[in-house]
C-alpha cells in the first residue's frame, strides 16, 4: 500500500524525534536566536583551532557576529569598508595564499554587488573563499525591499565550483560555518536577521549534501523546505497531521550539491512536493529541486516563496504572512497539490 | 645595469615582442597593443633580477607574485613565461585553442606561473592585496617579521575607470602596504579611443598621492629606469608605491603604435609578416638573417 496511516507514522516520528530535534520545537517558548549568531559563534571556535581562518567585513562587523572574532584575533581581522567588491578580491587573494577566509556581509551587497568578483576572482579559480550573506528574505523586515536579500541563491547556485548552504537554524548555522571551512572550493552560507525558533538539537547530525527528514507523519506529500522557514513547515505538518493529512518535511539545508537521492526518494514515495523557502521562486531551492525532479522523477510541485515581486517594510511575521510564506500558506499548498497527485 | 646586460634585455623583449605576433597570428584572436607596449616591463620584471621565482618550482611560498588586473594583454606574460622556463616555449602557438592552457584571458594556476584569473578589469589589485596580507600575517607570527615575498600588480590606464580600483586604492593606503608595488601601463588608450577622450584618468599622480601613495613615473621602455624603479619602490617602507610607465601602445611595430584600433584585434598573416620584419630588423636598422 502506498499511503500509510498517519498515526503510525506519526507514531514512529514522536518517538525518533528527540534525535534531531530541539525537544521544545512546539512549545510556546522555544529559544528564538538568529542564524547569524551562530555563524559569529562558529567563527570564533574556527580561528582557535585554524590561524588560517580570516574575517573580512565591510563595515558590518556587528550585525554579521564577527565582532568578536575581530577582538579575539585582530591580526587576522580585515575591515574593508564600505567597498564590497575589493573585499571580494582581497579574499581571493588570501585564499590564493592558502588563508580561509569568511567574506561577511549583507547578502544583498556580498554576493549581491560582489557578483562579478565572486565569479571571475573567487569561482573560476575554486579558491576556499567562504561568503557569508546575512539579512537574506522579506524576514529582514522594517529595512524594506533594499535590504532583503532574495536573489542571493540564485546567483550563488548558478556559479560552477559553488557549494550554497542554508541552514534552518542557528545551532545548524554553527555546525555549518565550521563544515564549509573545510570545503576546498568556494561556499555561500545564507543567513538571516532576525531570531528564529532553535529547531534541531546541539548534538543532531549536519553533513553539507545530506538533506534531512525532521519529520514523517504520512506520505501524503512532501514538504522540502530551507533556511528558518523548516520551523514553519513542521508547525503546519503538526497541523496538517490532525487534519488528517500525514506529509513528510525534508530541512534541504544544502542546495548545491543537492541530495539527489533524498529528494528522489521523498518525491517517489509521497508523489508530490511542496518547497518552501524565503527566495524568489525563479531560480530558487524550489528551483533547484524541480531541475532534480523534472530530471529524474516528475511530481507536481507546488513552490512556496516569493513570487517574483519585491517585498516591503513591515514586521517580519506581517511580511511572511503578506507574501504567501506563512504556515497557512504551506498548508493550503501542501492540500493543493494532493489534489495533483497521478494516481498510481 | 652595464650597457651589455641593458642589450640583452632589450633582445630579449624584442623575441618576447615576436613571439606576441606569432601566437596572435596562430589565434586568429586577440589584443596587439597592450602586450607589445609592456614587452619591456615584463622582461625587466622576469630577467631584470627582479622577482623571485624558480619556474621549477612555480608556487613555492617565497615567490614574488605578479597579479596581471588586465588579463587582455596576457600574451607578454605567457611568451615571458615560457622564455622564464616555466612551460614549453612551442606552447606559445596553442594561444586559444581548444583544450590548451594558454587560455584567451589568464586562469588562476592553469599554467605555471599564472598566479591569478584577471580579465574583467579591476580585479587584480584587490587579489594582490589579499596576498600582501596573507604574508603579513604569516610574517607576524614568523621570527623575521618581514614578508616573505613582494607582490607585483601589473594594471592598464583605462582599468582605473572601475570603480572597484579605488576601493583598492583606498585599502592599501589606509594601510601601508609597502611590500605593494602596482605598475601601472600608460598606453593611453582603450578600445573606444584614448583615454583622456573616453574617461579623462589625468592627474594621475595627484590621485595616487592623495590616496597616500608613493608614485614613480617612468619611461616604459627603458629597461635601466624600470629596473631602478622597481628597486626604489623596493626601499619604499613607508606605504604602497605605483610606478606609472609611459609606454607606446603596439611598440616595436610602427603601424600598430598610437593606433587605439590595435587594442583589440590580431595581426593578419601580411600585417604579422611586416610586423614580425620590423622587429628583426629593428625597424630597418639591421638585416635580418630570417630575410
Amino acid at each position: 500500500m502506498r499511503y500509510t496511516s498517519c498515526g503510525l507514522w506519526a507514531a514512529k516520528f514522536e518517538a525518533s524525534m528527540n534525535k534531531f530535534l530541539n525537544p521544545k520545537l512546539f512549545d510556546k517558548d522555544v529559544e528564538q536566536i538568529p542564524t547569524r549568531n551562530g555563524y559569529g559563534e562558529g567563527v570564533v571556535e574556527l580561528g582557535e583551532k585554524n590561524k588560517d581562518v580570516v574575517v573580512l567585513t565591510g563595515d558590518l562587523k556587528e550585525s554579521t557576529r564577527v565582532e568578536e572574532f575581530a577582538k579575539r584575533f585582530p591580526e587576522r581581522f580585515i575591515e574593508c569598508g564600505v567597498a564590497e567588491q575589493n573585499m571580494m578580491g582581497i579574499a581571493a587573494g588570501l585564499a590564493a595564499a592558502g588563508k580561509i577566509p569568511f567574506v561577511s556581509s549583507y547578502a544583498v551587497f556580498s554576493p549581491g554587488r560582489s557578483w562579478d568578483q565572486l565569479r571571475v576572482s573567487v569561482c573560476y579559480s575554486n579558491l576556499n573563499v567562504n561568503i557569508v550573506g546575512a539579512h537574506t528574505g522579506v524576514s529582514v523586515g522594517p529595512d524594506g525591499v533594499t535590504h532583503q536579500a532574495l536573489e542571493d541563491i540564485a546567483i550563488t547556485r548558478v556559479l560552477p565550483n559553488m557549494t550554497v548552504v542554508v541552514p534552518c537554524d542557528a545551532i545548524q548555522a554553527k555546525k555549518a560555518t565550521q563544515a564549509i571551512a573545510g570545503i576546498p572550493g568556494p561556499c555561500y552560507l545564507r543567513l538571516t536577521r532576525e531570531p528564529t525558533s532553535v529547531i534541531t538539537a546541539l548534538d543532531s547530525f549536519f553533513e553539507i549534501g545530506k538533506a534531512q527528514i525532521l519529520a514523517e507523519y504520512g506520505q501524503d506529500a512532501a514538504i522540502v523546505a530551507c533556511g528558518p522557514l523548516v520551523y514553519q513547515s513542521l508547525v503546519a505538518a503538526k497541523e496538517l497531521e490532525k487534519e488528517g493529512v500525514g506529509v513528510i518535511v525534508v530541512n534541504n539545508h544544502t542546495i548545491k550539491p543537492m541530495d539527489v537521492g533524498m529528494i528522489m526518494k521523498v518525491a517517489r514515495n509521497c508523489g508530490v512536493v511542496v518547497t518552501v523557502e524565503e527566495h524568489q521562486v525563479m531560480g530558487g531551492m524550489g528551483s533547484a529541486v524541480a531541475e532534480v525532479l523534472a530530471k529524474n522523477y516528475p511530481v507536481p510541485m507546488e513552490m512556496i516563496g516569493m513570487q517574483d515581486c519585491f517585498g516591503e517594510s513591515g514586521q517580519p511575521e506581517e511580511l511572511l504572512e503578506k507574501y504567501g510564506m506563512s504556515v497557512a500558506a504551506i498548508k493550503k499548498a501542501v492540500k493543493n497539490v494532493i489534489k495533483r497527485k497521478v494516481p498510481s | 645595469m652595464t650597457d651589455e646586460q641593458i642589450k640583452k634585455l632589450e633582445e630579449k623583449a624584442n623575441e618576447i615582442r615576436q613571439d606576441i605576433i606569432k601566437m596572435l597570428l596562430a589565434a586568429g584572436s586577440g589584443h596587439s597593443a597592450g602586450p607589445l607596449g609592456m614587452a619591456d616591463v615584463f622582461t625587466a620584471l622576469y630577467f631584470g633580477q627582479v622577482l623571485k621565482y624558480d619556474p621549477e618550482n612555480p608556487w613555492v611560498e617565497d615567490r614574488d607574485r605578479i597579479i596581471l588586473s588586465n588579463g587582455h594583454i596576457c600574451p607578454v606574460w605567457y611568451a615571458t613565461l615560457a622564455h622564464a622556463g616555466f612551460f614549453p616555449h612551442e606552447e606559445l602557438l596553442t594561444l586559444r585553442k581548444l583544450n590548451g592552457r594558454l587560455q584567451g584571458h589568464p586562469h588562476y594556476r592553469e599554467l605555471p606561473g599564472v598566479e591569478n584569473t584577471g580579465g574583467p578589469l579591476g580585479q587584480g589589485l584587490s587579489q594582490a592585496i589579499g596576498h600582501v596580507l596573507a604574508g603579513r600575517m604569516d610574517a607576524s607570527t614568523s621570527s623575521a617579521q618581514v614578508p616573505k615575498f613582494r607582490v607585483y600588480c601589473l594594471m592598464s590606464d583605462a582599468e582605473l575607470q572601475e570603480g572597484q580600483n579605488w576601493e583598492a586604492i583606498m585599502f592599501a593606503g589606509k594601510n601601508n602596504l609597502h611590500n605593494l608595488t602596482a605598475i601601472i601601463d600608460r598606453n593611453n588608450i582603450q578600445i573606444d579611443g584614448f583615454t583622456e577622450d573616453v574617461m579623462p584618468l589625468e592627474n594621475l599622480v595627484n590621485k595616487f598621492t592623495a590616496f597616500n601613495w608613493s608614485v614613480i613615473e617612468i619611461n616604459g621602455h627603458d629597461m635601466a629606469e624600470i629596473v631602478a624603479a622597481i628597486g626604489k619602490a623596493k626601499s619604499i617602507f613607508e606605504n604602497p608605491t605605483v610606478i606609472i610607465a609611459h609606454t607606446i601602445p603596439g611598440k616595436g611595430v610602427d603601424f600598430m603604435q598610437w593606433k587605439p584600433e590595435w587594442h583589440g584585434k590580431p595581426p593578419k598573416a601580411d600585417e604579422a609578416k611586416n610586423a614580425l620584419h620590423q622587429l628583426r630588423t629593428l625597424g630597418g636598422k639591421i638585416r635580418s638573417e630570417h630575410e
